[in-house]
């Protein structure tokens, strides 16, 4: 049994103290958006934020996670697809199969939390999610856009 | 235009088929977030009429248009929609698409033509028959308001979906006539004028994706996060060295487990354990004792296999001569100078991001799977076979892909499996997903290869001959071994060096050239990975040409041209990248580039790249110039999407991708031991999409072959030795 606090709900889930965070969202909870990818912390496709912070959930036991860490996945990232990175994804037309655009999303997000303006070598650093499809250079500019977006501006584009 | 009343059964057939769809849930729904379980009033109401196979239309004048292609992130969906939205005048906004099944498409004798999804065909292929199909759809809804108004079709204009009849100021919409129209008779489809691509307004725009809104909010549900009633999940194990055999496993060991159902044998080689979740039947399947027997492929490795490949590059011994013009080996040998190289590339493998999967049910009369695949057909008749159900009485519900790559189309491993694991399960839906080291050590590998290339320059620095010789595992030889002649004289893998016109000819005039194939086949499973042959055969030819140029010390765009006369395609989009890619200007100290060109796909495709390269041999690529002449541009920014897509996985397998075999199997099996390109070395890319308007080439594949040997020629350059095996990380090369 754990206590999981998801999108500002707790759910009780029952799985062994081992079971992957990933699974239980998407096995008991059943928030399919955080995605399996490889099951070892490399590709980001099961990304989630726990308090605020940037976690690979294929790799966190449910036993290392409290009942008042607040687990927020991309379903939960805003209402209505509201927050700047997805509505800077939306403009720049990021995706192709999209399957690991949740985890981008939400690296994007945290990342964005952090550095408000990164540069182009901070979003390098920091955006280490795998897309096979090969978005990355619109992951890149869609950062930049949704940059400007939470900054109040409106997006390049949008200016242009 | 003649009006006939159809009878009461097509009418309700049809009706059916439109309220099953939606009624599928899992499957067609998807692409529309409908409820699983939407009541069958509110489906009927939201059914519209079928004017024809193509066009539903809405009451609200929504206009759902029929997909046949599968959409695995490529565009294809949405270029299709635009293809028929441009004929059909609905207006782009009020368009919805459905993607149809292939147990619907075999009940109405394959309405919807061709199904399958690879070769950079969903577009080419089909554009003829699916915008005849939204012509079809807008005769028969003017003709309805003509019919309603009692006026000549001739005097009606059509925009967005709504009809108008100046002279009497009256208006109508596609919603209004629907019903009408479908009880119309069509007009010929043949004798429908098409528009002039030239005055397009709706294809040949860049407009943005269809159905983006469901990939950022977590909603859109791939064929992995599909939930059943009372669903049990599988995981799976093949025996680690292929061609081995599954001997016994031990399912006492694990009765106890968690959520355990039991372990079932699935086929001679591969075991599954079936549980209540996918987690519970993976920890018991990692725990359960397996005995394989690992049989003579074991004693095989990348050094055996190398060793196979390297002796069929002088063999004389069923060798292929897949063209052999003038006399090459004579030019050669009476040459002024003589150029010589054997290039390696390795096996790769496809890596979806969406691991391998599928949902099956079985009951005694029925057998359905929910999927992910590049060829709904093909997962029908898998399906019909491994159940032992006849055609209709099997279903395929299509999901929108997470990846495909070549992975999900000609081998359909993943329908098999969750069929034969669901059949030890009557009436109760199985989920199989594969880990990602099953997915990894268990794909169908673009297939290794080596190449020796010989040229011949005459005193003038001239190519007077050019001997190529390709030594590799034939895709054909594994998949259909029947189609190669005399079983070695197998064209396929000699993809991009045709002499005949249209789809991957070699744009290079040789007065003695001799091209020759000697098949080297492994005990690795290979089949189409994006690009298929032409990302070794692009490799092998453009950095060849380079090193002959270097030899006869002309600019390499030069030395090209002046063999491209009679190829004024290849040479339009070289010149076009050539000048976006600045070729001949300067360039910061120490960067350096490299041009290629290739064709496949019936597109013609070439590259620029910008690289440097530091003095411990790190190579940084940092821009490239990618074009296409696709002949048609049906979405210029989908079309840059997949350039830029192309360009990453080439460069990742330049970069780093290598799979190695020790003791019969696959070494590496997950991102850990075998790094991709990440966002990091990620250049610039620059597309230029330089469309000519008489021909239909393809997308998704072309760019792929001509943006690692423009890497390469770009390091040559840098570093003034020639690269010859991919990846840059094993070849120590820089």
């Amino acid at each position: 049994m754990a206590k999981l606090n998801i999108n500002g709900r707790t759910h009780d889930v029952k799985v062994e103290a081992d079971t992957p965070l990933l699974w239980a969202i998407r096995e008991q909870v059943g928030l399919t958006g955080t995605k399996y990818g490889c099951g070892v912390a490399q590709c980001g496709a099961c990304s989630v934020h726990i308090n605020g912070e940037l976690r690979r959930s294929c790799s966190m036991p449910v036993s290392t996670v409290k009942a008042t860490d607040k687990i927020v996945t991309i379903e939960g990232l805003s209402r209505n697809s509201s927050h700047p990175v997805q509505k800077a994804w939306l403009e720049v037309d990021v995706p192709q199969c999209g399957y690991c655009q949740s985890g981008q999303l939400m690296a994007a997000a945290a990342l964005l939390k952090k550095n408000p303006n990164p540069s182009d070598k901070d979003i390098d650093d920091a955006m280490t999610n795998i897309c096979r499809c090969g978005t990355y250079q619109r992951i890149r500019a869609a950062v930049h856009v949704a940059a400007k977006m939470a900054a109040g501006g409106n997006s390049a584009k949008a200016k242009a | 235009m003649t009006t006939r009343k159809k009878s009461t059964v097509a009418n309700s057939a049809r009706r059916k088929f439109i309220i099953g769809t939606a009624a599928a849930g899992g499957g067609l729904a998807i692409g529309f977030n409908m409820p699983f379980a939407a009541s069958a009033a509110e489906t009927k109401a939201a059914a519209g009429a079928e004017v024809n196979a193509w066009v539903v239309v809405k009451p609200n004048n929504t206009c759902v248009i029929r997909i046949a292609r599968s959409e695995m992130g490529q565009g294809t969906e949405t270029g299709l929609a635009q293809l028929v939205a441009e004929e059909l005048e609905c207006g782009w906004k009020n368009i919805r698409t459905e993607f149809v099944t292939p147990g619907e498409n075999l009940a109405r004798k394959r309405v919807w033509g061709e199904m399958g999804t690879g070769g950079s065909r969903g577009i080419r292929t089909s554009e003829d028959y699916v915008r005849r199909g939204g012509a079809v759809a807008r005769l028969m809804l003017l003709q309805a308001a003509a019919d309603q108004w009692k006026v000549p079709v001739e005097e009606l204009t059509v925009a967005d979906g709504v009809i108008t009849h100046a002279a009497s100021k009256r208006s109508t919409t596609y919603g209004k006539v629907a019903t009408a129209a479908a009880k119309l008779t069509p007009p010929d489809a043949k004798s429908i004028t098409l528009k002039d691509p030239r005055t397009w307004k709706v294809a040949g725009q860049p407009l943005k994706r269809i159905g983006t809104e469901t990939r950022l909010d977590g909603s859109l549900v791939y064929a992995i996060d599909l939930k059943l009633p009372g669903m049990l999940n599988a995981a799976i194990k093949a025996c680690p060295v292929f061609g081995g055999k599954l001997v016994s496993f031990d399912n006492d060991k694990i009765a106890g487990m968690p959520g355990v159902k039991r372990a079932v044998r699935v086929n001679g080689f591969t075991v599954a354990v079936v549980a209540d979740t996918w987690w519970h039947a993976k920890k018991a399947l990692d725990a359960m004792p397996i005995v394989w027997e690992e049989g003579p492929n074991a004693a095989q490795s990348s050094a055996t296999i190398a060793e196979r490949l390297k002796d069929g590059l002088t063999t004389q011994t069923n060798v292929y001569a897949f063209r052999n013009e003038g006399d090459a080996l004579k030019a050669i040998e009476g040459a002024a100078k003589k150029v010589e190289a054997v290039y390696r590339t390795p096996f790769v493998p496809h890596i979806t991001m969406e691991p391998m999967n599928c949902t099956a049910r079985i009951t005694a009369d029925r057998a359905e799977v929910w999927a992910a695949t590049q060829n709904a057909e093909a997962s029908l008749a898998a399906l019909s076979e491994q159940s032992g159900l006849p055609l209709a009485k099997c279903e395929v519900y299509r999901h929108v892909l997470g990846g495909g790559f070549g992975r999900r189309g000609g081998n359909q491993d993943f329908i098999r499996q969750a069929a034969e694991i669901a059949k030890q399960f009557p009436g109760t839906p199985v989920k199989m997903i594969w880990s990602r080291e099953e997915d990894m050590t268990h794909d169908f590998y673009r297939p290794i290869s080596q190449c020796k290339l010989t040229a011949g320059l005459d005193a003038n620095n001239k190519l007077v001959g050019l001997h190529v010789r390709v030594s590799g595992q034939s895709i054909n030889a594994w998949v259909n071994p029947a189609a190669i002649p005399d079983g070695y004289k197998d064209a396929r893998q000699l993809q991009g060096y045709d002499s005949k016109p249209g789809d991957a000819q070699l744009g290079y005039a040789v007065p003695n050239l001799l091209v020759e194939y000697a098949m080297r086949n492994t005990h690795v499973p290979v089949g189409a990975w994006r690009g298929v042959n032409t990302n070794q055969n692009g490799l092998y030819m453009e950095c060849f040409i380079e090193e002959v140029a270097r030899a006869a010390g002309v600019d390499s765009l030069e030395f090209r041209r002046g063999m491209m006369a009679k190829f004024p395609k290849h040479l339009g989009v070289l010149n076009a990248v050539a000048e976006k890619g600045d070729w001949g200007k300067p360039l910061p100290a120490g960067v350096f580039r490299g041009i290629a060109q290739f064709m496949g796909y019936g597109s013609y495709s070439a590259a620029t790249a910008e690289v440097s390269v530091n003095a411990a041999g790190e190579v940084t690529v940092h821009r490239m110039v990618l074009g296409v002449n696709c002949g048609h541009a049906v979405n210029p920014h989908q079309i840059a999407a997949q350039v830029e897509g192309g360009a990453v996985m080439g460069l990742s397998a330049l970069l780093f991708e290598e799979l190695t075999v020790e003791n019969g199997r696959i070494v590496q099996d997950n991102f850990n031991t075998y790094p991709v390109l990440k966002l990091a070395q990620m250049p610039k890319i620059e597309t230029v999409v330089v469309p000519t308007f008489d021909f239909w080439g393809g997308v998704g594949e072309p760019t792929i072959c001509v943006v690692r040997p423009s890497v390469m020629n770009a390091i040559f350059a840098a570093t003034g030795k020639p690269v010859r095996a991919e990846p840059l990380k094993a070849a120590k090369q820089v």
